[in-house]
């Protein structure tokens, strides 16, 4: 009964982040697409937990934290490429004495 | 035991409610500032109440410790990204 209610909230956040896709496929700037990324990474990281509750099986938080992990990644990756120099913060590049 | 059932449901609709929220915000809200306000805020907080109520599900203490370490991790890692990918929007946008 538990199990099946933990189920039923998984496959909400999952249509919740289906939603996100609209974003990555309107979104006017680059910076809105990685959003939508990152809404699909921390809805990946809910529905893994809420899975792991469902069938009680800890290797599931592993994913999670794989996949939480994966997502800071992917923004700092984001940062690092639309900044100028490559520093990673657009107001390091400023204080940078050439 | 039937109360503490109840409690878990009203903690994963609370959880579902807000994940449900970050999506309507992304979604509806004008400007890419005010997009990146709604996710990066809303959606852990619904990871929150979502990994209490797995903890007080599987009622394991050390796998309580573990999921509030994702959430930790998540919101570091929300926090983070918020302030950098503000700051690149603002640059492409042309601001100061």
């Amino acid at each position: 009964m538990m199990a099946d209610l933990f189920m039923l909230a998984a496959l909400c956040v999952l249509i919740s982040v289906a939603g996100a896709l609209i974003r990555a496929w309107r979104g006017p700037g680059r910076a809105d697409r990685m959003m939508s990324a990152q809404l699909i990474g921390s809805g990946g990281v809910g529905i893994a937990v809420l899975i792991a509750a469902a069938r009680s099986e800890p290797a599931i938080l592993d994913v999670a934290l794989v996949l939480a992990l994966l997502a800071a990644f992917a923004a700092l990756a984001f940062v690092k490429t639309v900044t100028p120099k490559g520093a990673g913060d657009p107001e390091a590049d400023e204080a940078e004495t050439p | 035991m039937n109360a503490m059932e109840w409690f878990i449901a009203g903690l994963l609709a609370l959880g579902v409610f807000f994940y449900v929220a970050g999506t309507v915000g992304l979604l509806r809200f004008p400007d890419t500032h005010s997009r990146l306000h709604a996710l990066t805020k809303a959606d852990n907080l619904g990871l929150g109440f979502i990994a209490i109520a797995a903890g007080l599900h599987w009622g394991d203490g050390w796998i309580a410790g573990k999921l509030a370490l994702v959430w930790l991790l998540t919101l570091f890692a929300a926090g983070m990204a918020a302030q950098l990918v503000a700051r690149a929007a603002l640059k492409a946008e042309g601001g100061e």
